[in-house]
């Protein structure tokens, strides 16, 4: 998930090209208060006329109790925005009032149930609330980790180790699992140090992230790299799935691959290799399904 | 429509500044400065016109700055110059 900031035209006219998964058009730190109106506006007609693709289209809101949050809302639900990610989340209590305008605006323009919704998680409360918080709507399709926002409220700062975060981000990728949706992780900021963001990839992969935040194009070939999955992983999978259709087939019940037992937990890693496989650009869907 | 005068927009490449100012003259008094103006000089004034016609604005003065903005980036700014100079509502 590429961060850009929702008051840069041509940053925003760009993004895509690059490949990310998902760009993540920020109305709120990255604007100054004097530009909050202008690129509300510039947002809104960016998700109308630029065509990304499939790539996920997200825009972080200024909070619901500033003079901005209730009038981004209006504008990217009425322009079509895939997510709305809500910053500083601490309660579900948000989650419901941010549905609750979202809905506003959906009945307006009749498509209910259109937006989905991703709370950042960024403070103490968060983290404590994380599963509440996942769980507070059905539009909720992930949570993810404000790295900058947690260190400063645990009075702590960002190391290279990660290890004041460490709690925070087994936490939430725990109630994301539990939740049943996905989970990201924070930025990593200095764009000079690439061997110490590759490890911090390698780590929140470990973790069980679904994807990282980042805030500059260089950073998504070393997120890709990390997250794709080896041949060796990818060829063992389609083993898997394609013994799995031919039991299914025959109608039996427990198989066998390469003399191991293959169960469910070991059917749902396969399927999640080979999805980021095809996320990957490594295999085509049409050649899977 | 009461009118003061409002800028929005950058000089950074992608974008357009654009400044409205009230004018007695009748008609949108449109002065562009673009290095693609030869090309798209035509459209870049289609949009501008169109977006303030389109917020009921059809008197104004109107300096353009463009650097290589899109459509939608054009109709954006002059949006954002046009509620800041009058106070319009978009939204509703």
């Amino acid at each position: 998930m590429m961060f850009v900031p929702g008051n840069n035209p041509g940053m925003m006219a760009d993004a895509h090209i690059y490949g990310p998964d998902s760009i993540m058009l920020d109305l709120e730190d990255s604007v100054t208060m004097a530009e909050k109106d202008a690129a509300r506006l510039l947002v809104h007609n960016a998700l109308k006329s630029i065509d990304y693709g499939d790539t996920e289209m997200v825009v972080r809101i200024n909070p619901l109790n500033t003079p901005y949050g209730k009038k981004d809302v209006e504008a990217v639900v009425k322009a079509g925005v895939d997510v709305i990610r809500m910053p500083k989340t601490e309660t579900a209590d948000e989650v419901r009032e941010l549905e609750a305008e979202i809905i506003k605006v959906e009945e307006e323009l009749g498509c209910v149930g259109r937006t989905q919704i991703m709370a950042a998680i960024e403070s103490a409360l968060g983290v404590v609330n994380a599963y509440a918080i996942a769980t507070a709507s059905k539009r909720m399709m992930g949570i993810a980790l404000g790295a900058e926002d947690y260190s400063a409220n645990l009075k702590t700062q960002r190391t290279p180790g990660g290890a004041e975060l460490l709690l925070a981000r087994e936490t939430i990728v725990v109630a994301a699992r539990a939740a049943g949706i996905s989970c990201f992780d924070t930025v990593y900021s200095n764009l000079d140090d690439m061997e110490t963001f590759r490890k911090e990839v390698e780590l929140i992969k470990t973790l069980g992230f679904d994807g990282k935040s980042i805030i500059n194009p260089r950073q998504i070939e070393v997120v890709n790299s990390v997250f794709a999955p080896t041949q060796k992983d990818i060829d063992k999978a389609l083993k898997i799935i394609a013994a799995i259709k031919e039991a299914q087939a025959k109608g039996s019940g427990v198989i066998a691959v390469n003399g191991k037992m293959v169960d469910r937990p070991v059917v749902i890693r396969a399927e999640r290799t080979i999805a980021l496989a095809i996320a990957s650009g490594i295999l085509n869907k049409e050649d899977v399904l | 429509m009461e009118m003061k005068n409002a800028s929005a927009g950058t000089l950074e490449s992608g974008d357009i500044m654009i400044q409205i100012a009230p004018t007695d003259k009748e008609g949108l008094q449109i002065d562009l400065t673009s290095s693609v103006a030869d090309q798209f000089g035509k459209q870049i004034r289609k949009v501008i016109t169109e977006t303030l016609e389109g917020l009921g604005i059809d008197k104004a003065d109107v300096k353009a700055v463009d650097k290589g903005a899109l459509d939608c980036t054009i109709r954006a700014r002059v949006t954002a110059a046009a509620v800041r100079a009058t106070g319009k509502d978009v939204w509703k």
